[in-house]
């Protein structure tokens, strides 16, 4: 089962929903491993939404389980990206040409869809046109307080930010602007005594 | 009178010292022996005679040096000072408030000259003194609220005011309690409090949005808030956390009262009249606990407000490891006497301690 229960949080950590079929003059999804799920249980309430659609999918570690699923529902434009980033030139094409009334459905990772949904905004979508659906690992986004790197898919508190090698702890304080939440070192106050990590949500 | 501004520094050697004169005009916050979360809002209209709260924007002695000091930070991290592209309007509101301002409120310091959109602004006790076209970024070195912030003490976030919320879409930030502009520009009011407990709970932050949205042009208001920080250290940033958390450990029993400061924010709220934005001066003033014990008023009631603060409150104010310590030092300057209401330091009226 792909859904995950976030415990209530603080009023800057995003909360997420369930994709709901909406009424737009055009339909832009873009989801990467399990958020694969969300699109296909939306393409059972609402097919023809799915076949309007352009989707961006970006399977990660699922490789093909959801591929062919996705194809068969038959969406207008279908483009499998190998990474977040390869997907962006062709994000801002289509963010630049939309038009009033474009939906965007996002699903899967925090870190997807945040930064697909700082995208959005950034070109102006309003985020009432904008649903996101959390589906797949529960890895965070985080950016580093100290030398401003991002570290990807992060599982454990604390963790070692990949850019300056400090170890840092994992805190509920996100920007929706960076599409991160916030590192802080963890040994600040008496360096070098730096707990075990442990899995997020354990 | 003229003002003696002091040479010293927040950081490295720590240098900073307050003059009896800062001392005795400190911004104590506690008007009462006990302290919780309240919208503390009130009129920023003035206040007694040569206190901080007399003029708009408080110059003091430490002005030269707090400036030079963030200069230091800016050229460490540009990030520290930012304007979404759509607030440069507001940043020139920024600057006309604090030059109109100062130039009234210090005139013996400041001067501004305007014919129509030129401008020549003079800072003597910076030495600037320069021309420009009101409204052209073009003819000043930085950006509007930058150019006007370096030669204002005090952090500056400025608001944005849409969607019945508050935007924090700029801001200069270099004096601060523990918080990313970098990190929480571009977030409304509730997100970028998000990390403070208790409060959202008790509904502070709503009633005070409601507050803070109705501020109108010409009626600012303010409040006072605090923390503390070992060492006089303006640049308490979690950029910089990993520098300066680590000095939290270094109290003894012998040096506390000369390292351990009490810091206070005076944060004022003025509507900027072009943009409806709203600007947001958090004023930090620090003082070592060795010389707010000189008030006998306020030793009595810190030792009483450190020792009685809930757990979570300490926590989150980064100095529950050493309320033991800090309790052990207040508690010789309390004597058990009653305490006279208000913040004042009241020195001809209260009883000097008793023991």
């Amino acid at each position: 089962m792909s859904r995950f229960q976030f415990p209530e949080s603080i009023a800057s950590r995003p909360v997420y929903g369930t994709l709901e079929p909406r009424p737009g003059k055009a339909h832009l999804m873009i989801a990467d491993a399990e958020g694969a799920e969300a699109l296909l249980d939306l393409a059972v309430r609402d097919p023809a939404l799915v076949r309007a659609a352009h989707i961006i999918y970006i399977p990660k570690g699922t490789g093909e389980s959801y591929v062919p699923r996705l194809e068969m529902c038959g969406p207008a434009q279908f483009h499998v990206a190998p990474s977040y980033e390869a997907s962006v030139p062709r994000l801002r094409r289509v963010l630049t040409d939309a038009h009033m009334g474009l939906q965007l459905y996002l699903a899967g990772t925090e870190g997807l869809m945040g930064q697909a949904m700082s995208e959005a905004i950034e070109h102006g979508l309003p985020q009432r046109s904008i649903q996101r659906e959390h589906r797949g690992s529960v890895a965070r986004r985080m950016q580093c307080v100290h030398c401003k790197g991002i570290t990807e898919d992060v599982t454990t508190d604390p963790f070692v930010c990949a850019h300056c090698g400090l170890h840092l702890f994992v805190r509920d304080h996100y920007s929706r602007r960076l599409a991160a939440f916030q590192g802080v070192r963890v040994d600040a106050e008496d360096p070098g005594n730096v707990p075990d990590p442990v899995e997020l949500y354990q | 009178m003229t003002m003696q501004f002091n040479t010293e520094t927040f950081r490295d050697d720590y240098s900073f010292r307050n003059s009896d004169w800062a001392i005795r005009r400190f911004p104590f916050p506690f008007h009462e022996d006990s302290y919780m979360y309240s919208v503390n809002m009130e009129q920023h209209r003035g206040g007694p005679e040569g206190s901080v709260y007399e003029k708009r924007f408080d110059v003091d002695e430490h002005y030269v040096s707090e400036m030079h000091d963030r200069a230091l930070v800016l050229a460490e991290d540009p990030l520290r000072c930012q304007s979404l592209p759509h607030m440069t309007l507001a940043g020139w509101d920024l600057l006309e408030l604090i030059m109109v301002s100062k130039s009234e409120d210090y005139p013996d310091l400041f001067e501004l000259h305007r014919d129509g959109n030129q401008w020549r602004w003079i800072n003597k006790p910076l030495g600037i003194d320069d021309t420009f076209t009101f409204l052209d970024e073009t003819t000043l070195p930085y950006g509007p609220m930058e150019y006007i912030t370096r030669q204002t003490q005090g952090d500056f976030a400025v608001l944005d005011q849409r969607e019945e919320n508050l935007w924090m879409d700029a801001g200069m930030v270099t004096t601060q309690a523990d918080w990313s502009l970098d990190f929480d520009i571009g977030m409304n009011f509730f997100e970028w409090h998000a990390p403070v407990p208790r409060a959202h709970e008790m509904g502070i932050f709503k009633r005070a949005l409601k507050f803070l949205l109705n501020v109108q042009q010409g009626s600012p208001a303010r409040r006072l808030n605090w923390t503390m920080t070992v060492n006089p250290r303006l640049d308490t940033s979690p950029e910089n956390y990993h520098k300066w958390g680590v000095e939290k450990t270094t109290l003894t029993p012998e040096n506390i009262g000369a390292k351990q400061h009490l810091r206070v924010e005076l944060q004022t709220f003025f509507r900027l009249p072009r943009s409806n934005a709203l600007v947001f001066p958090i004023r930090c003033y620090l003082i070592a606990f060795q010389d707010i014990v000189t008030v006998p008023k306020w030793g009595r009631r810190l030792h009483r407000v450190v020792r009685d603060l809930p757990e979570d409150l300490a926590d989150y104010k980064g100095f529950i490891a050493n309320r033991p310590l800090m309790l052990d030092y207040l508690s010789q300057y309390d004597d058990g006497l009653p305490t006279s209401p208000g913040v004042w330091p009241d020195l001809e009226t209260e009883p000097p301690l008793q023991k």
